[in-house]
């Protein structure tokens, strides 16, 4: 399937390994990414809370460009506070015909409008309503065989629930577990795995935000997860690059490695740890490239170092 | 009728005995509350089953609790609902969080909650003088206001308050969403104050994380992090508070990086938080500070090629043409003599007007 590809700014940025495993894994899945590489930054929420109309208008015009992609069949993201941005801004401009018309007279210069009811879908979504896991797991070459994995969605993915449009008939908040288990892992149920990262707090409260971190990827660790993995950059960088300083604060060793969804993906359809940028990483998933070349995992506790 | 299992969490600090789970199964039609079956358990199985409650038709705010692990008011959430919402198809009911427990099922919202409305100034501080007769207001400036003030401080967005959970000196959800009420009427003397306080404090408006738990917590649509968005819009675009937490800095250097550049640049995202939105920020002692703190990981980070130092001197950056397209947004959007701001909850949707 073709699609309109937005990968954010952090993938690009400061996680390109995720941009990377992205397109690595693309072609297995028969995802045709257009990128969208004219647009501007989401705003991430923080646009938004300095001003709403700004947001909506910047988002309006990837939104915008995204239609303008031929045979794309959607508008595809690889980021959770991406999600999230993109979709409050969406849901405003979806719901008023007069201030869409006021946000496109903007856009009008450039020859952009954006049009009602665009579907913009994070690759987890895309997996699982479009892919379908039974094809997944049909495409999965090397199966994630005893391979513990924590889910950690990301807060924009899965709040406010009516707005992501997850409800009884699709339980979005549970994809992460059905996707890790279609590539033959076992889900880790821990307490962090649906709570904030602490990411958006780094500069303000850096206390609560590295407590955040490092209580979350605690309790994976007890609960005896390898891994843990997240459709979302912004998490990353504080589960993963800030770890060795949430360690200090939650003042425990975690050694807790942090994947990327394509990075998990990718493996299990048989791409090496290097392809995927698994090196790149400030806690070394040890643990999981020994799954990968051994196929037994070690257990959680000596899960990685750094 | 039918049958339901509830499994209640009972806990007496007084007692010195640990918590433990309790089941009892009672009969009732399926569209009959969560509440109702508690009340009937306590009447027909066990009169010490601690509960609190009064209207139980959702206004008073009495009655919030966790069903199946999320907060609500039991009034409020029938049977059929939470059964389909519960794992084993027994319904688990739990105090709320971020509140100790006085018995069972009620929380000492004395402890936590009152205490935080009581730390934002809970009523108008009115201009002076005092018209004669009644105050003249634009109706637009008191339906703002409209949203934050449904709240029936059942205390379910405190509940489940992440920052606080990690914070609790976290003003929190429902204190500010009553901050915006006050903040947002026409009529209060104390704006200026009101949003300096909040800002100032190290436990204030910048320490909301952007969970969207109160958003989803909140059972009367009054979603406090809109409200704490607001303020926060308030304070930094119509105030130009600066405060000492690095939210306004933040947020300006976030803005007028995607201005400048047309994506995030992380690199300079940092310092500009901490030293002022410039180019010379990194080197203002707060974020030399912070740098220098940061030093292990930045240098992990260059170590695994995470990032590169090329990264930082030559950051991505949208094509000219595109770049000159976003600028022409912001100078349109800020060039408006008004921001304008468009609130679902008062404005509705165009398809619930047809």
């Amino acid at each position: 399937m073709k699609v309109a590809y937005w990968p954010g700014c952090v993938s690009r940025g400061f996680t390109p390994e995720l941009h990377g495993s992205m397109a690595k894994i693309a072609p297995l899945l028969d995802i045709e990414l257009v990128e969208i590489d004219r647009g501007a930054c989401c705003g991430a929420g923080v646009i938004a809370e300095h001003n709403q109309e700004l947001a909506d208008t910047l988002n309006a015009r990837t939104f915008a460009l995204a239609q303008e992609v031929d045979g794309a069949a959607l508008m595809m993201n690889i980021c959770s506070t991406c999600q999230g941005a993109q979709s409050e801004c969406q849901e405003r401009l979806d719901a008023n015909a007069e201030y869409r018309a006021q946000v496109n007279a903007t856009l009008a210069g450039e020859g952009l409008s954006y049009e009602q009811g665009l579907s913009n879908k994070n690759l987890l979504w895309l997996l699982v309503e479009e892919i379908g896991l039974d094809e997944l797991r049909r495409r999965v070459r090397r199966p994630l065989t005893d391979l513990r994995v924590g889910p950690f969605y990301g807060c924009y993915i899965v709040r406010p629930a009516e707005r992501l449009a997850i409800d009884e008939d699709q339980p979005r908040d549970s994809y992460l577990g059905l996707v890790i288990e279609a590539l033959g892992g076992t889900v880790v149920d821990y307490a962090g795995s649906h709570k904030c990262c602490g990411f958006p707090i780094i500069t303000m409260n850096k206390q609560a935000s590295l407590t955040q971190a490092g209580r979350h990827l605690g309790d994976a660790v007890d609960a005896q997860a390898d891994c843990v993995v997240t459709p979302c950059p912004l998490c990353h960088l504080n589960l993963d690059l800030q770890q060795p300083l949430a360690e200090k604060v939650v003042g425990r060793e975690l050694g807790m490695p942090v994947l990327h969804l394509p990075q998990l993906v990718g493996l299990a359809l048989g791409l090496a740890p290097s392809e995927l940028g698994l090196q790149r990483h400030v806690v070394k998933p040890r643990s999981v490239i020994d799954w990968s070349t051994s196929v037994v995992a070690q257990v959680g506790g000596t899960a990685g170092d750094r | 009728m039918s049958e339901f299992t509830l499994k209640l969490r009972r806990y007496d600090p007084e007692s010195g005995e640990p918590a433990y789970w309790d089941e009892h199964t009672v009969e009732l039609e399926p569209h009959r509350s969560v509440l109702e079956a508690i009340l009937q358990a306590r009447a027909l199985h066990d009169g010490s089953i601690g509960i609190r409650c009064s209207c139980r038709a959702a206004i008073c705010g009495s009655c919030g609790v966790r069903v199946n692990g999320k907060p609500g008011l039991a009034c409020q959430t029938h049977l059929d609902k939470a059964q389909r919402g519960a794992p084993d198809g027994v319904i688990e009911v739990q105090p709320m969080g971020n509140m100790p427990v006085i018995k069972d099922l009620i929380v000492d919202m004395d402890a936590v909650h009152w205490k935080k409305i009581q730390q934002v100034t809970p009523w108008l501080a009115p201009k002076l003088p005092v018209p004669e007769r009644e105050y003249l207001v634009e109706h637009e400036a008191m339906v703002d206001v409209t949203q934050s003030m449904a709240c029936i401080q059942c205390g379910a967005c405190v509940s489940d308050c992440l920052s606080m959970e990690v914070d609790p000196e976290f003003v929190g959800p429902a204190a500010l969403a009553k901050a915006y009420r006050f903040v947002g009427d026409p009529r209060d003397d104390r704006t200026a104050e009101r949003l300096q306080e909040l800002t100032d404090d190290p436990h204030g408006i910048y320490d909301c994380t952007h969970c969207f738990k109160c958003i989803d917590a909140c059972p009367k649509g009054v979603a406090p992090m809109s409200q704490i968005m607001r303020l926060r819009r308030r304070a930094g675009s119509d105030f130009h508070i600066e405060d000492p937490n690095n939210g306004e800095r933040h947020e300006r250097a976030f803005v007028s990086l995607v201005k400048q550049y047309g994506l995030l640049n992380e690199a300079e995202l940092l310092p500009r938080s901490y030293g002022g939105d410039s180019p010379l920020a990194k080197f203002k002692p707060a974020a030399a500070k912070e740098l220098a703190s940061s030093l292990p990981a930045i240098a992990k980070a260059l170590l695994r090629r995470k990032v590169t130092p090329q990264m930082a001197l030559r950051p991505h950056k949208l094509p000219a043409s595109d770049l000159k397209a976003i600028r022409h947004i912001y100078d349109t959007v800020e060039g408006r003599p008004d921001r304008v701001e468009l609130n679902l909850y008062i404005s509705g949707r165009d398809e619930d007007l047809t």
